[in-house]
């Protein structure tokens, strides 16, 4: 076992993480916890909150090249902290990884990144927006107009971003609450973005443009003891509206779903526990494991009712947290792009 | 009736307690010597892991200064920045101790002491002030470092996070840095983000596996000769207790005990004598192992800079398997005679027969057995492959040649009493010959005691001589220097002469010959290759044939791989073929070379240019200040390669000291045994010395005669032993050695050597013998006529 997979079990002791869920640890101990009616400082909120024990900037992108050949990207900075607060050298409390990957349909490639805080190889500011980890970086004079890059052994990337809407904030105005014993965390999204650029496959390069979603999420406090993994969509339908929908699997086989709805204004409407359902339809062999990567989606109260499937069904991320996370086509009610995301599978 | 049974069997011990002594002692000294033998093996190859994986030097790619031993923190920060993706090591010394800082999360799998992380708890192992160490060096770092004891860290080492480190040694760069084997794709040149900072490769760094393998080789091989000498002994002290025993069997069965219940309570005895004598030995061979240790140490402080621990640990691997061996080896010569007494008519005379009689059909099968065997090593040594079937060869040689030896040295002792004149001569070698049958045990167990001695003494010296001139020969130039580009190559070559030093210019492409991966070399040829290289096999002007581009020479991995000699045809180019000139020896490097001259290669690879020196000169140190504050060439660049030499050969000298101190220990359980044969057969001789004595002889005669016959018997062994020596080390070096390395160790004959152990053998049987003749020349004359008044 690896110092850094036993890290990475040491904090999460349930083995799970993700875009849209907040849990970790057994307890927020020092840490800060996520309050109610939160009112949020931006820029300042963009950069990292290091008396919480983890953050992530969390970006997914659904790509087109000209031949109309559909991709998808990903790039993840995740901020964990040993300890709340900042320390300067190598005394820093923060750890900083990162996952980057690119999805054909074809192929996926993934690559992960680690790093100490304190010293320089990673971090975030937040005016001007810089998130970094070695060479790879997200930043741009504000973050609405963005500039991002990753590379691994055998790809790399290079795109710019244009917000093309507001910020949207997910649960009660970025209070998010992720079981029904109350753990919670601050959560917003850029759903907006444009992105064109550059992708360098083994095969050469791909001119791309699409859409892309970034996620903001901090937390302190712990998964519910009984919550196993759990699915994460987001859906960006062609007439503009989005639908962001997690449900978290319990051990008893119950499920505990939260979702907002973006109208194509980035007004959004929070739904509460029950009213987003996704069943697996149909289930891939990924690497010996038996993975749903066919969704039937629905949110009745928006009348959304759709399949959801993986561009690839081999999105499977190799890395010293397994998972699945890959690019969806949505048809149905609704037509679309989006991305999926799903933990415990392995 | 067990328990009367088990009474019955007791009091036979109660009776012989030197019997019970020798079943147990040479048991413990048997399991003792292998116990011994796998403890510091294990102990050995436990450290070279612990080393290796605290260190993970050798294994990555390395990025060091140019000049100095120290990177800034920055540097690491820009790389890592830049797309390099390397991990910060930084070093230092505290109380003498080595510590070694670095970064878990960004250090290369394989080379972090996952371990530590696996034992402990993390949060403890990133919180300043803590280092890992085993409990020793936790010691000598004194109270004022917070060290946690980890028994994965090497011996001298202590590990910590890469900022409790710098804190502790009061420093905020660091010492080199780990490239890890997998990079991003688009990566810049190093020179473009930290020119001040070269990259060492892997393939670089001494390359020192090859070397401790050989020492692994030497010391297994150890093991499996003290075993096979620990078996003989094991297996002549329980056929002797089980032969004394017939006459109690008899009664026992005549008593009415069921032949099963007696057969099954004898074996619980043997196994639970062997483990007490097995456990005695374990122990033994512990305070075997701690004594060499000492010298085990040495010569892996040597080989790593590592220290290896003064304790040892109780492996399950070396005593378990000392215990396992000890009770099937009792088991197994117990097997032979419990099956003897279950076809024991019941009313059989009790008569022991072995230690009277000749053996008749045994000694039959005895010859046969020991010809299939010696048939088979040879079949092994002609038509096998591979490692297991050289030691499979090892053993059939070994167990074979012991065997025939009874079978051997009959008739010399026939022949010496056809010689003899005088009656006491006569007698002296008729009764020399019947005492033959049951010193065979002691003397086999003798004989391979000396030619194990013989053989390993053999290959260890062979291996120093042909080693002290494989270094002469690679090490010749004092300075080795390698340029970072074509511009300081020239500038190397021109400024040589200024500096009073002959530059050898080494031009080096990695090619294709026969098949085979090779590196093609190209050299200056001169006196430092025509005085230093010695070829296995070679044309006479193979040097003046290499420097008029004519010919070319291999190592001895390309030639044994592609099955080419001298004069076979090599293409070191796309239709240029040449003819080998040469084969040379070539120890520790796994690779094919070829070797051309300059002028060739120049004209093959005009592309390829010098950027590897040898420097002849008479005051290396002047040379190499010149180079690193003149020419700003890097201080790592520059090997010393008069110390290289000496700190190698301070690496063997230690592994002798430990085959050294083997060996005594080895003829000491030889000589043990033969004591105890010696000293079991004096109670038996009585009877048989009684009508000499009658007949005029004095007891101290007689003793005197027993003497000289241990010492007889222990040069006609020695006799045998040398060609069984011989061949031994010829096994060692021509066949294991090949198999496991893919070179062959020329041999060496060392006279004087043999001649001193023989001298010490035979003191060893005189020694044995003196206690049971002492014992003899006290014998109360009315003891002798006894004899006689028994018989009547």
């Amino acid at each position: 076992m690896s110092i850094r997979l036993l890290l990475f079990l040491l904090l999460w002791p349930l083995s799970v993480f993700a875009q849209g869920f907040a849990g970790l640890g057994t307890d927020a101990q020092k840490f800060a916890v996520p309050q109610a009616d939160p009112q949020f400082d931006f820029p300042a909120d963009h950069g990292p909150h290091p008396e919480y024990r983890i953050e992530w900037w969390y970006l997914t992108a659904n790509l087109t090249s000209a031949d109309g050949t559909q991709y998808g990207l990903q790039w993840t900075l995740f901020r964990t902290a040993i300890a709340p607060g900042e320390d300067a050298g190598w005394s820093s409390p923060q750890v900083w990884f990162a996952h980057a990957a690119v999805t054909t349909p074809q192929a996926h490639f993934a690559t992960e990144r680690f790093a100490r805080g304190g010293v320089g190889v990673a971090g975030v500011q937040a005016e001007p927006f810089r998130a970094w980890i070695d060479e790879w970086a997200m930043e741009g004079a504000d973050f609405d107009t963005l500039t991002l890059t990753a590379q691994g052994p055998d790809f790399a990337y290079d795109m710019a971003l244009q917000a093309q809407g507001p910020l949207v904030f997910h649960g009660q105005h970025g209070f998010s609450v992720k079981s029904v014993e109350g753990q919670a965390s601050y959560y917003y999204s850029q759903p907006f973005y444009k992105i064109a650029g550059t992708l360098i496959l083994p095969d050469g390069s791909v001119e791309v443009t699409g859409n892309a979603w970034l996620d903001r999420e901090w937390s302190s406090q712990p998964l519910s003891d009984n919550q196993s993994g759990w699915d994460w969509f987001s859906l960006s339908f062609d007439d503009g509206a989005k639908l962001m929908g997690f449900q978290l699997r319990q051990r008893d086989g119950s499920l505990y779903s939260a979702s907002t709805w973006i109208g194509a204004d980035g007004r959004t409407t929070a739904y509460p526990d029950g009213a987003f359902a996704a069943q697996p339809v149909a289930q891939s062999d990924v690497g010996g494991r038996d993975v749903p990567t066919t969704w039937q989606v629905q949110l009745p109260d928006r009348g959304v009712d759709v399949r959801v499937e993986a561009l690839n069904t081999q999105a499977w991320m190799p890395l010293s947290i397994p998972y699945w996370e890959g690019p969806v086509i949505v048809e149905g009610s609704h037509t679309g792009v989006g991305y999926l995301e799903m933990t415990g599978y392995e | 009736m067990t328990r009367a049974c088990f009474a019955a069997l007791a009091s036979h011990w109660r009776h012989n307690p030197l019997q019970l002594f020798a079943f147990l002692a040479g048991l413990a000294l048997a399991t003792g010597l292998w116990s011994g033998v796998q403890a510091i093996n294990a102990e050995a190859r436990a450290s070279y892991d612990a080393a290796a994986a605290t260190l993970g030097e050798g294994q990555f790619d390395q990025i060091v200064p140019r000049a100095g031993d120290r990177i800034a923190q920055q540097d690491f920060v820009s790389l890592r920045r830049a797309g390099w993706l390397v991990s910060p090591i930084i070093e230092g010394r505290l109380d003498g101790v080595r510590v070694l800082g670095f970064d878990p999360l960004s250090s290369p799998s394989g080379a972090s002491v996952g371990e530590i992380a696996e034992a402990g708890d993390l949060d403890s192992f990133l919180s300043p002030g803590r280092l890992y160490a085993t409990a020793e060096t936790a010691q000598a770092l004194g109270d004022g470092v917070t060290v946690l004891v980890e028994d994965t860290v090497a011996p001298g080492v202590a590990v910590g996070d890469i900022g409790a480190v710098q804190q502790l040694l009061g420093r905020t760069d660091l010492s080199r840095l780990l490239v890890q084997p997998d990079q991003p794709l688009r990566r810049p040149a190093l020179a473009d983000v930290a020119p001040h900072l070269r990259l060492q490769s892997a393939s670089q760094s001494a390359d020192v596996g090859e070397l401790t393998e050989s020492f692994h080789l030497n010391l297994t091989a150890f093991g499996l000769l003290s075993f096979a000498v620990g078996l003989f002994i094991v297996y002549s002290t329980i056929g002797l207790a089980f032969e004394q025993r017939r006459g109690m069997v008899r009664t026992l069965r005549a008593l009415g005990v069921p032949l099963p219940r007696l057969i099954k309570l004898m074996v619980v005895e043997v196994v639970a004598l062997a483990l007490v004598g097995a456990g005695i030995g374990v122990v033994l061979g512990y305070v075997i192992a701690a004594l060499l240790l000492p010298d085990v140490a040495g010569s892996l402080r040597g080989l790593y800079g590592a220290e290896m621990a003064g304790t040892l640990q109780f492996r399950v691997s070396w005593w378990g398997s000392g215990m396992a061996i000890a009770v099937l080896g009792a088991l197994a010569a117990a097997g032979g005679r419990l099956w003897q007494i279950a076809r024991m008519p019941l009313l059989a005379s009790a008569r022991p027969r072995a230690w009277a009689m000749t053996l008749g059909n045994a000694q039959v099968a005895q010859g046969v057995g020991a010809l299939g065997l010696l048939l088979c090593a040879g079949a092994l040594a002609v038509w096998g492959s591979g490692l297991v079937a050289g030691f499979a060869l090892l053993g059939c040689f070994l167990i074979g040649a012991a065997l025939a030896l009874p079978l051997l040295v009959r008739p010399v002792l026939t022949l010496a009493e056809s010689t003899a004149k005088s009656p006491v001569a006569r007698w002296f070698w008729a009764d020399t010959r019947q005492q033959l049958p049951g010193l065979s045990l002691a003397l086999m167990a003798l004989l391979l005691a000396i030619s194990a001695n013989i053989g390993v003494a053999t290959m260890v010296s062979s291996f120093r001589l042909t080693f002290v001139a494989f270094l002469d020969q690679r090490l010749a130039p004092e300075l080795y220097v390698e340029a970072e580009t074509a511009a300081q190559a020239a500038q190397i070559e021109a400024a040589a002469p200024r500096l009073g030093a002959t530059a050898l210019p080494l031009l080096v492409r990695d090619t294709h010959v026969a098949g085979q991966p090779t590196r093609l070399f190209g050299v200056r040829v001169g006196p430092t290759y025509r005085e230093n290289w010695q070829f296995l096999a070679a044309t006479p002007s193979a040097w003046d044939q290499v420097a008029a581009g004519a010919a070319a020479v291999a190592n001895e991995q390309l030639a044994r791989r592609a099955g080419l000699w001298v004069g076979d045809r090599v293409e070191v180019a796309p239709d240029r073929m040449l003819p080998l000139a040469a084969i040379v020896a070539d120890y520790g490097n796994p690779l094919g070379q070829l070797v051309i001259g300059e002028t060739l290669f120049q004209s093959l690879y005009p592309e390829v240019s010098a950027r590897q020196f040898g420097l002849r000169t008479d005051d290396p140190t002047a040379v190499r200040r010149a180079m690193t504050d003149e020419m700003g060439i890097a201080d790592s660049a520059i090997t010393d390669q008069v110390a290289l030499k000496a700190f190698s050969m301070g690496v063997f000298d230690r592994t002798f000291t430990v085959t050294a101190a083997l060996n005594v220990l080895t003829l000491a359980v030889a000589g043990f045994a033969m004591l105890m044969c010696l000293l079991t057969l004096a109670d038996l001789r009585v009877p048989q010395l009684a009508p000499v004595w009658a007949l005029g002889l004095t007891r101290r005669r007689i003793g005197q005669l027993e003497v000289i016959r241990a010492l007889v018997f222990a040069a006609v062994v020695c006799l045998f032993a040398l060609p069984v020596g011989l061949g031994l080390a010829w096994v060692l070096l021509a066949i294991i050695n090949v198999e496991a390395f893919g070179w062959r160790l020329p041999m060496y004959l060392f006279p004087a050597d043999y001649a001193g152990l023989g001298a010490y053998a035979i003191l060893a049987a005189g020694i044995a013998a003196a206690w049971p003749a002492i014992r003899l020349m006290r014998v109360p004359p009315n003891a002798l006529l006894k004899v006689f008044a028994h018989e009547h």
